[in-house]
């Protein structure tokens, strides 16, 4: 316990400030960059799309019950309340395990959680239970990250982890046409409203959001999830910095594009493929979720195979499994485990080829 | 010449300090030292004891493993002090310097009638074998081996570095014997490096006897161990030796004049030196000579024995290393900074990584301190992030990686014996985990030593 107490005011005390600690070993200077401007550049990134999503939890809230009289501020303040209580139980839920297992491992606490606990809230259901919120955020620390070792070691990312924790224990929370719109018990639904987001739709009504509304991201949905103009500003920031590779996410849009432009060739959908790309998750999965240097592919070759698998295994299953709409957040995990394959097929092939050469030079 | 080799990846790091041409004064200190720990791969064996009379070249200390390797002494004196460590690790002899030098004549040869044997037996007998590093893993050369080629990069792209041209430009026939002395101990020949940016001007490039390529980039381009890499990569069973500018004027002084020299140019560098120029002085010089640069009180600065990213924290107290043509001053960066990790200005600060500015002034130059700037963690950025100031076909972090797991198969392919700690400098240099980088690939060399011998 001790240990814990230690750990805290470490951590509280270098978020606070840049530590005064020198070199020790090696390189006597170092570059002024460091894990906690990284991960805290991903959370301004993140930033358009939240309060984005807050407001559009008020706003969609007023299309329910036929009350659009609050104006933007008022639609924002309305979500805004909603939301937090997702972002305080994920952060504290998170960071309490979080300082719990660096002080078991006797290590500074690191800031990765900061992101997760960010992203967490971004893409659930504005209705999730706070316990189930709770539950998934511990299931996705321990098991997804702390059991490897921490941050740097986890397989999965473990946002996705929390995500998928959710809609595999609590499915009927997680999808359907109720649970992504908030609104006080009670409170009368207008006639003919349907809460459902795009992609959950039959294809008739997915026409009745229009492109626009779903590019602007005024259309049901997870939180986070929903306005492509936010989530692109995001991008703008995180590919302007270099922090996340511009190779995945054009991958996973070449990928996406690909497998939807079979599928409209096909005739196994009426939606256009370029469409794939402004509905459901996979603006904000391409963006947020599949870069994540952990858990992507390290290798330049091995980022686009990573990209164009994840844009690919997500449009496949919108595409061919009707149960499920939506198909991001399987598809990055399944791209997070292939990741270590991808990495040794593309090394062991460039040493292959360059231990040949040798062998010819010589 | 043959074609220009363009690197492409690499960093300059853009620190204030550069030394002024100039020589400032040359210092003849009252004490030199030998100093077992900047040479690698060997256990010394003493062979003075204090009180003995030696001159200069005299031999000092021998390998235990093959005693034909000596280390002699810089300067003629009497041995002052034998400095001992933990479990009486040799630290340093300390030598005593005369007021008036003399040199043990070992004779002048002219190297072009001599065969290998000879020319070994006189590079052995001098004491300045220790001059000539064997790669794989960097340590002195075995004396019956025959390496595939010998190695020597004209240039240093490492911040800060003495500008050969000065240190060495008039000294070109010593290096042109050192050349045709070493041409005898290879079947490949002597290949020389010369930096793009000035090898029309440069009067190494007048050198006969010798291969010569020209590479152009930033650092470290300049690192011997990056252009063998682009020259003729090590493969496993290969042997290849480098050797210093120093060493190669060393070795032909010990043919033209027959005498022990390794008196240098030292450039005196960095934020914290107060009028950065150039001293000459031998090698095993307290720091202390150079207290003029900074300032007489080394409180709140460190101390550097060659250069900021791959030198020796020696202090005050210490000595200039055996291979070190330069001393670095930098400012202790123990100062907190609140929020800073936060703060999108800080435009004082370097960074290559473009979450800062710095990257569009790209002619400033900083006064760099000793911060970490943040904590140590686990590796999070991938290999590209670690790759992309790198200028060799070797994938770094899967590297780091396989030395920190002690993989001997990986650490293989993936290049170990292409590397040494000072080729990843960089990496340590940039990489935001704030890992001891170069520390982790002489820890995996070690226990490729260890396993393979």
């Amino acid at each position: 316990m001790k240990k814990f107490w230690i750990a805290t005011k470490d951590a509280f005390e270098t978020f606070l400030h840049v530590p005064g600690t020198v070199t020790r070993k090696g390189s006597h200077v170092r570059d002024s960059i460091d894990l906690k401007r990284i991960m805290i550049l991903v959370v301004i990134a993140l930033v358009p799309a939240a309060l984005f999503g807050m407001w559009n939890v008020g706003y969609q809230h007023g299309l329910a019950v036929g009350d659009t009289r609050l104006n933007i501020l008022g639609n924002w303040w309305w979500g805004f309340l909603r939301v937090l209580p997702l972002y305080i139980v994920s952060y504290v839920v998170g960071l309490f395990i979080e300082f719990f297992s660096s002080g078991l491992r006797g290590e500074e606490v690191n800031e990765g959680y900061l992101v997760s606990g960010f992203l967490i809230p971004l893409i659930v259901p504005v209705t999730t239970p706070l316990w189930m919120l709770a539950l998934a955020v511990a299931f996705a620390v321990i098991f997804g990250k702390e059991v490897f070792g921490g941050t740097g070691m986890n397989i999965w990312n473990p946002a996705l982890l929390a995500r998928a924790f959710l809609f595999f224990s609590y499915p009927s929370a997680m999808s359907g046409s109720e649970v992504w719109i908030a609104h006080k018990a009670g409170e009368s639904l207008v006639d003919g409203f349907t809460g459902a987001t795009p992609l959950a739709l039959d294809s008739a009504a997915q026409y009745s959001n229009t492109v626009w509304s779903q590019f602007l991201g005024t259309v049901p949905g997870a939180v986070g999830e929903t306005s492509v103009i936010a989530i692109l500003l995001g991008a703008f920031i995180l590919l302007w910095t270099g922090v996340a590779s511009w190779k995945i996410m054009a991958g996973s849009v070449l990928g996406a594009l690909f497998v939807g432009g079979i599928g409209d060739l096909a005739g196994i959908t009426a939606i256009p493929c370029w469409q794939q790309l402004i509905v459901g998750g996979f603006a904000f999965g391409t963006v947020f979720m599949a870069t994540d240097p952990v858990t992507s592919a390290q290798t330049e070759t091995g980022k686009w195979i990573y990209g164009i698998l994840i844009g690919a295994l997500c449009i496949t299953v919108r595409l061919f499994n009707p149960g499920y709409a939506e198909g991001m957040m399987l598809a990055i995990l399944m791209g997070n485990t292939c990741a270590p394959l991808i990495d040794h097929i593309v090394t062991s092939s460039r040493i292959n080829r360059r231990a040949k050469k040798l062998l010819k030079a010589a | 010449m043959s074609k220009n080799i363009v690197l492409k990846k690499g960093l300059d790091l853009p620190v204030t300090g550069e030394a002024e041409l100039r020589l400032s004064k040359s210092a003849s200190p009252d004490i030199v030292a030998i100093e077992p720990a900047c040479f690698k791969g060997f256990t010394p064996r003493l062979l003075v004891k204090e009180g003995d009379r030696v001159l200069c070249g005299s031999p000092v200390m021998a390998d235990k493993k093959n005693p034909d390797i000596l280390f002699a002494s810089p300067a003629s004196g009497t041995v002052k002090e034998i400095s001992r460590g933990e479990k009486r690790k040799l630290l340093a002899v300390l030598i005593q310097a005369d007021e008036k030098q003399e040199c043990l004549d070992f004779g002048a040869k002219d190297p072009s009638g001599l065969d290998a044997a000879r020319i070994k037996a006189a590079l052995l007998e001098s004491g300045l074998w220790p001059f000539i590093i064997q790669r794989p893993y960097g340590i002195l050369a075995d004396p019956a081996s025959t390496p595939k080629a010998i190695f020597v990069s004209a240039f240093s792209t490492a911040p800060l570095a003495a500008s050969p041209e000065f240190t060495l430009g008039d000294r070109m026939a010593d290096l042109q014997k050192g050349v045709d002395a070493l041409a005898k101990l290879t079947p490949g020949g002597v290949h020389i490096s010369l930096n793009a940016k000035n090898c029309a001007t440069t009067p190494f490039a007048g050198l006969k006897n010798a291969t010569f390529h020209v590479f152009e980039g930033k650092h470290p381009a300049g690192n011997v161990g990056v252009q063998i890499s682009h020259i003729s990569p090590i493969v496993k069973g290969d042997t290849v030796w480098t050797v210093s500018m120093e060493g190669l004027a060393a070795i032909g002084h010990l043919f033209a004049k027959g005498n022990y020299c390794v008196r240098r140019k030292v450039a005196v560098t960095g934020p914290a030196a107060i009028e950065p120029n150039y001293m000459e002085v031998l090698p095993g010089t307290p720091m202390r000579v150079f207290a003029s640069h900074f300032g007489g009180d080394s409180e709140g600065v460190r101390i550097i024995s060659g250069d900021i990213l791959t030198g020796r924290t020696v202090g005050e107290k210490g000595y200039l290393g055996f291979f070190d043509n330069q001393v670095t001053i930098l400012r202790e960066g123990t100062e907190k900074e609140l929020l800073g990790w936060i703060n999108p200005l800080r435009f004082n600060l370097f960074s290559n990584d473009r979450s800062y500015f710095s990257w569009l002034l790209p002619k400033k130059k900083y006064d760099m301190d000793t911060n970490l700037h943040g904590g140590p963690r686990a590796f999070v950025m991938g290999d590209s992030y670690y790759g992309k100031v790198l200028p060799m076909d070797i994938y770094p972090l899967y590297l780091i990686k396989a030395c920190l797991a002690g993989d001997i198969d990986k650490m293989e392919k993936f290049g170990i014996y292409e590397v040494l700690p000072e080729d990843l400098a960089i990496c340590e240099f940039t990489d935001p985990s704030k890992n001891n980088i170069q520390d982790i690939v002489a820890k995996g060399i070690d226990l490729m030593l260890k396993e393979m011998a």
